[in-house]
């Protein structure tokens, strides 16, 4: 085994093989440097990181530090998007760690035509996401100004009344945003499934806390070729603000995260894992 | 064997590494739910894994905000933090070894 003590192989994506100069000084979770571990047509990007900052019990805790998970999924998806720059690639989940490089070589071996197939159905393709939320804001500003019922009038006999006739009136605009949301959003999944290859589903992001302004109601992500990317990121961003009260938001593109690999399209060990060295 | 680059075009024309500054919770829903999921040897409990990513759809986007105003709690929630969890055990035994040693006194005392 030519493994330095005390080290493990992070794995950050396999990907279609390519010169590695192309990832020349590109460096991945706890500054570490990047380098490919080759089988056969294929490539596995890694980095050798301390074992001790990645062992389960390191990793347990760790993953729960805000700053440090933040830090690592960063670092991850860096390399990933780098990779991805250059080749046809699978992102492989965080914190996929192997005692060695010997050990992602036998995993490349094992999986090796799994990996092919879904480097082949991914060649060419990249994943966008998009996100369809509320805007209650806008539905307000765009509401009639009768229904403006910001300041009570001065003169009115019923300040009661008027709060009350207002609270009305917002959950009206809310309940309008989220029906116009959920028009809007099933607009975009017939517009864009006819431009994309592949669709999934992601769960809508919570909005209690996300600082975000509206409610999510689609959250999904599209696999489509690369030249109609542009394509489909204008049909979405064209169904934006037809609606007062919906928005439209277009990410990535992204290497291809969401349409990876099921788990059982891959080889476990006898207890459903592959064990260690 | 190796692919021209895939971003040439228009509005999209832009190298994939500019996307470091994506939304976090946009890069964790990714990072952390999908992706090939392969065992590696070190083994993290999934299960925690997907808890966590529960916890952090509900946190992530606000963690920066929160911190500034000096908001911890999820880090002594239990049900949020193992650290915490273990702090209530911790706390726990220690109430129990101290009823114990009450108990054991008051049995002697009469």
């Amino acid at each position: 085994m030519r493994r330095p003590a005390g080290r493990a192989s992070y794995t950050y994506a396999v990907a279609r093989g390519f010169d590695p100069a192309q990832i020349a000084g590109l460096r991945g979770v706890d500054d570490t440097k990047v380098y490919l571990v080759p089988y056969a047509d294929i490539v596995a990007a890694v980095s050798s990181v301390p074992l001790a900052e990645f062992d389960e019990a390191a990793l347990r805790v760790k993953l729960e530090r805000l700053e440090w998970l933040e830090a690592v999924a960063r670092a991850h998806h860096a390399v990933v998007d780098a990779v991805a720059a250059c080749s046809v690639t699978l992102p492989f989940r965080l914190a996929t760690v192997y005692h060695g490089d010997e050990r992602v070589t036998e995993v490349l071996r094992q999986a090796y035509r799994r990996f092919r197939g879904a480097l082949d159905r991914l060649a060419g393709r990249v994943e966008l996401g998009v996100k369809v939320s509320t805007d209650p804001e806008a539905m307000i500003s765009a509401a009639p100004a009768r229904t403006s019922g910001g300041v009570p009038s001065p003169a009115s006999p019923s300040p009661g009344k008027d709060y009350l006739r207002r609270r009305r009136e917002q959950h009206r605009q809310r309940d309008d945003a989220w029906r116009q949301a959920a028009a809007v959003a099933e607009r975009v999944e017939t517009t864009l499934a006819e431009l994309a290859v592949d669709t999934r589903h992601h769960r809508p992001q919570d909005p209690r806390l996300s600082g975000a302004r509206g409610e999510n109601v689609l959250n999904a992500a599209y696999l489509v070729d690369a030249e109609r990317a542009e394509e489909l990121a204008t049909a979405a961003k064209g169904l934006d603000r037809q609606a007062p009260g919906a928005r439209v938001e277009v990410t990535g593109p992204w290497a291809p995260y969401s349409f990876a690999l099921p788990d059982e399209a891959l080889p476990q060990g006898g207890d459903g894992r592959v064990g260690p060295a | 064997m190796t692919e021209p680059s895939r971003w040439q075009t228009g509005r999209l024309a832009r190298p994939y590494g500019q996307s470091s500054s994506a939304n976090l919770a946009d890069v964790l829903e990714r990072v952390l739910d999908k992706g090939v999921v392969i065992a590696g040897d070190i083994k993290i409990n999934l299960l925690d894994v997907e808890l966590l990513t529960i916890k952090l759809r509900l946190l992530v986007a606000s963690v920066h905000t929160a911190k500034e105003l000096g908001i911890d709690w999820w880090e002594r929630d239990p049900t949020l933090s193992a650290r915490a969890s273990r702090d209530d055990l911790a706390d726990e035994n220690r109430r129990l070894r101290e009823r114990i040693l009450t108990l054991e006194d008051a049995g002697a005392a009469p």
